[in-house]
């Protein structure tokens, strides 16, 4: 065909790091510690409650409410009023999306005009950048940094800085993106932190999209705090949560967006005219889930206490092989994941093929290769402009059997010795 | 006046609040909400015939013939697919981005063999949310501002809105009933006039969309039909985007032709599928895109930076049923022609019943729906809302006072075509018997109090 074809909306937009590192660790079947997803199984009381949705009447595998199914929709009102400090109500101010991803996507297309500028503190789950520019918006970084004092041993060292923030707001700004935790350093902000945000959202009128996919996952006894809680904020934030990521469950792909009704409405009309409605049986699943969750909230029974529990002792157990073999691993307070400084550690990268990519990039690709260990490159989570000054990180996802940590333990261990 | 409305009447910079507790403080919100307007691409986008006539529906007491989606069962080894994969670890966490394995495969065989052509299974095929999602990773990879679509009336309504988010321009052209008195109208009776769509191209004409089983109407193309549209598209250099959910479900003496398979046609067509019609399982939001990997690789940029993945397990269930259904792909036994036959004599029941009622159906040669004309019965809606077209305050009126819901036609057409259909109504026959007897009572009652 003679014309150009393509939309120029998905010009710049067409690489994406996870379809390459995926594929890269399947074709070296790899030890996968890259990709975010358990390498276990959802807890039994919500496959069990999938199972049953399955075989339930005609109505699970047919339409259900375009917004959200309603038992859904439901209970999460329930579930996280008490939690946000608001009644929220299950029809307006709640839209169920494929995935917190589709959440996110519809935030940025219903409120991201042309020439709209975006804050995105850095690192940033990678998505957010493509999506920004995909809405015509104009994407502007304000990156975490480790504090200049002291060793720097943990995510809660990275901080902020509140007038290099200010500094970057114009009449422009719509809004500021914030992930807590955060994906990949694992820094769960603090309530100072996240008031310093909140002031400025509010005295630059500025919307603020909280993507809070790993809320229950918090260590060490960081709080996770929903920015939509404090005064002020509710009107103009959007929190995005995630079904995969509470129950272990990625594949199901069931999200969610929630804020205030008058903002949620305009994510409703992108919705229904993108995908209009997500899986039934699945939405049924998770509202089962939330339903035995809120009777048991704050128990041991509670799967939100008990899945940090389990993880937290799979992170110290991480943390420690990563330092034993000389990698520098940064202690995440929240999240799935962990980023180590591989600065002290010589490799001979010579391979032709990743010449001219960044230091991560290439020793991501040759530790997959050659010792068989699948990460993902830290560098890949900033933007052009920063991604220089932190191209000596990669990210490991602990969230993985048992089996799986101590095989990347045992790869680690081999290296190690060998050099 | 609904929030809706407010929004739509509203300029660029003041918005009215829905939040109580911004009313009270209504002058400093008013400043704050500006900022808080939606986005331009969205603009006039929020109304929608859905959103107006399923929550009216959903009253239990009402026999709904309106949206589509079936009332009966799926078929059970869908069922069973999806409990079996939902029981592997590895099934409910991610799956490959742009379509998981082996349903993509599945697809690459199935596809491959009614198109008898290799079909690249990672390259050529995309999975998406449901044929809705298919047909809006298309626009959003292949429509843009300047571009125009050809979009033929009556279309399933989503059409228009998603050329209009893409920023392009829509451009209607009718299906034209035949003139001349016949006992039976059919959807064979519609035709597209050549010349007429010939003047709708250009050199802004970025593509047409068909639909073929065609929703409303039940319009099966035929191959000279396709050929005629095939010709202006090679003719003008136009992609065509072919939505073909109801591929299925022909009836006897027609065949479903792939406008793909065409000469000239597979490098410049889009074609859509869709699970949750092949399977009667429409809540598992599953479909599918099939085209060349030069088109095929922008829907899959569209893909990756908006929902990046689709459920696992539910995709997993689909290539089993695919599969199974490939083996038995010429026999009575398989669902592919089986839901067709079933769906014939559902479909000759409720003609039958339309006619006794003194209404004029028109007979659809494929999908699920069938169109109703309701002028012989010269019901008197005068004391209803101007506004709405006649064929709204038709349903608006059969629900309320007969309990029994359709969805008005003009909602599948242009501003300028509305004369032309309101005359009509849609109704869903891929119901159960049990349906389909309650609403036979009602028509059978129609004329008394």
């Amino acid at each position: 065909m003679a014309r150009r074809l393509h939309a120029s909306r998905t010009d710049g937009v067409d690489k994406n790091v996870w379809v390459e590192f995926t594929k890269l660790a399947a074709d070296y079947k790899a030890v996968n510690l890259g990709q975010g997803f358990p390498d276990f199984s959802p807890p039994k009381f919500v496959q069990d409650a999938f199972c049953n949705a399955v075989s339930g009447g005609f109505q699970m595998h047919q339409y259900t409410r375009a917004f959200g199914h309603p038992p859904l929709v439901k209970n999460m009102a329930k579930f996280f009023s008490r939690i946000v400090g608001h009644e929220i109500d299950p029809f307006e101010d709640i839209l169920v999306t494929v995935g917190a991803y589709q959440a996110l996507f519809s935030a940025f297309q219903a409120l991201i005009d042309e020439g709209d500028e975006v804050i995105i503190v850095e690192p940033f789950f990678d998505c957010y950048q493509p999506m920004v520019k995909m809405a015509g918006g104009k994407a502007v970084y304000v990156p975490l940094r480790p504090k200049a004092d002291g060793a720097i041993l943990s995510s809660g060292d990275w901080v902020l800085n509140p007038k290099e923030l200010e500094s970057k707001i114009t009449p422009s700004t719509k809004a500021i993106v914030i992930n807590t935790p955060n994906n990949p350093l694992g820094k769960v902000y603090k309530t100072e932190e996240l008031q310093m945000i909140a002031d400025l959202c509010i005295k630059h009128d500025m919307l603020c999209i909280s993507d809070e996919v790993y809320e229950w996952l918090t260590y060490d006894g960081a709080k996770h705090v929903k920015i939509a809680s404090l005064p002020g904020m509710w009107e103009r934030t959007i929190t995005v949560g995630s079904g995969g990521k509470t129950f272990s469950a990625t594949g199901w792909k069931v999200g969610w967006a929630i804020g205030a009704g008058h903002i949620i409405k305009h994510m409703k009309t992108i919705h229904q005219n993108t995908v209009y409605h997500c899986a039934t049986a699945a939405q049924e699943a998770v509202a089962q889930g939330f339903e035995r969750e809120y009777e048991v909230f704050g128990t041991p029974e509670s799967y939100f206490l008990q899945l940090p529990a389990m993880l937290y002792h799979k992170r110290n157990k991480l943390a420690a092989c990563l330092q034993s073999v000389g990698l520098q691993p940064i202690m995440p307070e929240g999240g799935y994941f962990m980023i180590a400084d591989i600065s002290s550690v010589k490799v001979d990268l010579n391979d032709k093929r990743t010449e001219g990519e960044s230091y991560d990039f290439r020793f991501v690709k040759w530790l997959t290769k050659e010792k068989g260990l699948a990460t993902i490159p830290v560098s890949a989570f900033y933007s052009p402009e920063h991604s220089k000054e932190f191209d000596k990180y990669i990210r490991f996802c602990f969230v993985k059997e048992d089996s799986t940590l101590d095989a990347a333990g045992d790869i680690l261990r081999k290296w190690s010795q060998a050099q | 006046m609904n929030t809706a409305r407010l929004v739509l009447n509203c300029t660029k910079f003041a918005c009215y609040p829905a939040n109580i507790n911004c009313r009270r403080r209504l002058c400093t919100s008013q400043y704050m909400m500006s900022r808080h307007s939606h986005t331009k691409r969205i603009a006039g986008l929020d109304k929608n015939v859905w959103v107006a006539f399923t929550s009216v529906a959903a009253d239990p007491s009402i026999v709904n013939l309106g949206q589509g989606f079936p009332d009966i069962p799926p078929p059970s080894y869908v069922k069973e697919a999806l409990a079996k994969a939902a029981s592997v670890d590895r099934m409910n966490q991610y799956t490959r981005g742009f379509g998981h394995p082996s349903l993509v495969k599945a697809l690459s065989q199935v596809y491959g063999k009614v198109c008898e052509r290799q079909i690249d299974p990672f390259k050529e095929i995309l999975v998406t949310v449901g044929g809705y999602g298919s047909l809006f990773s298309t626009m959003q990879a292949l429509v843009e501002e300047g571009d125009e679509v050809i979009i033929i009336e009556p279309f399933f309504d989503c059409y228009v809105p998603m050329v209009r988010m893409a920023g392009a321009k829509p451009v209607l052209i009718p299906l034209r009933l035949k003139p001349g008195k016949k006992q039976t109208i059919t959807s064979a009776d519609w035709y597209l006039d050549p010349d007429e769509l010939s003047s709708k191209f250009n050199s802004r004409t970025k593509a047409i969309i068909i639909n073929t089983p065609n929703n409303p109407i039940g319009k099966v193309f035929t191959r000279e039909e396709l050929q005629m549209i095939a010709d202006l598209c090679i003719k003008h250099d136009t992609l065509c985007f072919s939505d073909e959910v109801y591929e299925w479900l022909v009836y006897r003496g027609h065949q479903h032709i792939k406008i793909a398979t065409l000469p000239g046609m597979w490098d410049r067509t889009i074609t859509i599928g869709s699970a949750g019609k092949t399977f009667s399982v429409t809540g598992w939001k599953l479909g599918w895109s099939v085209g060349p990997e030069h088109l095929i690789k922008h829907l899959q940029t569209v893909m990756q930076n908006t929902l990046y993945t689709c459920p696992t397990p539910l995709q997993e269930a689909v290539a089993q049923g695919l599969l199974l259904n490939l083996k038995m792909i010429d026999q009575p036994e398989c669902y592919f022609s089986s839901l067709a036959e079933e769906l014939e004599g559902k479909r000759d029941r409720m003609a039958a019943i339309l006619q006794e009622a003194g209404m004029t159906p028109v007979i659809p040669e494929g999908g699920y729906f069938m169109l109703v004309d309701v002028t012989s019965l010269n019901q008197d809606l005068s004391h209803m809302d101007d506004d709405d077209a006649y064929d709204y305050k038709f349903v608006k009126w059969m629900i309320k006072e007969k309990k029994l819901a359709a969805i008005p036609v003009t909602a599948f057409v242009g501003d300028e075509s509305k004369k032309q259909f309101e005359k009509y109504i849609r109704l869903c026959f891929i119901k159960q018997d049990s349906t389909l007897d309650a609403a036979e009572e009602i028509l059978k009652n129609w004329s008394k109090i």
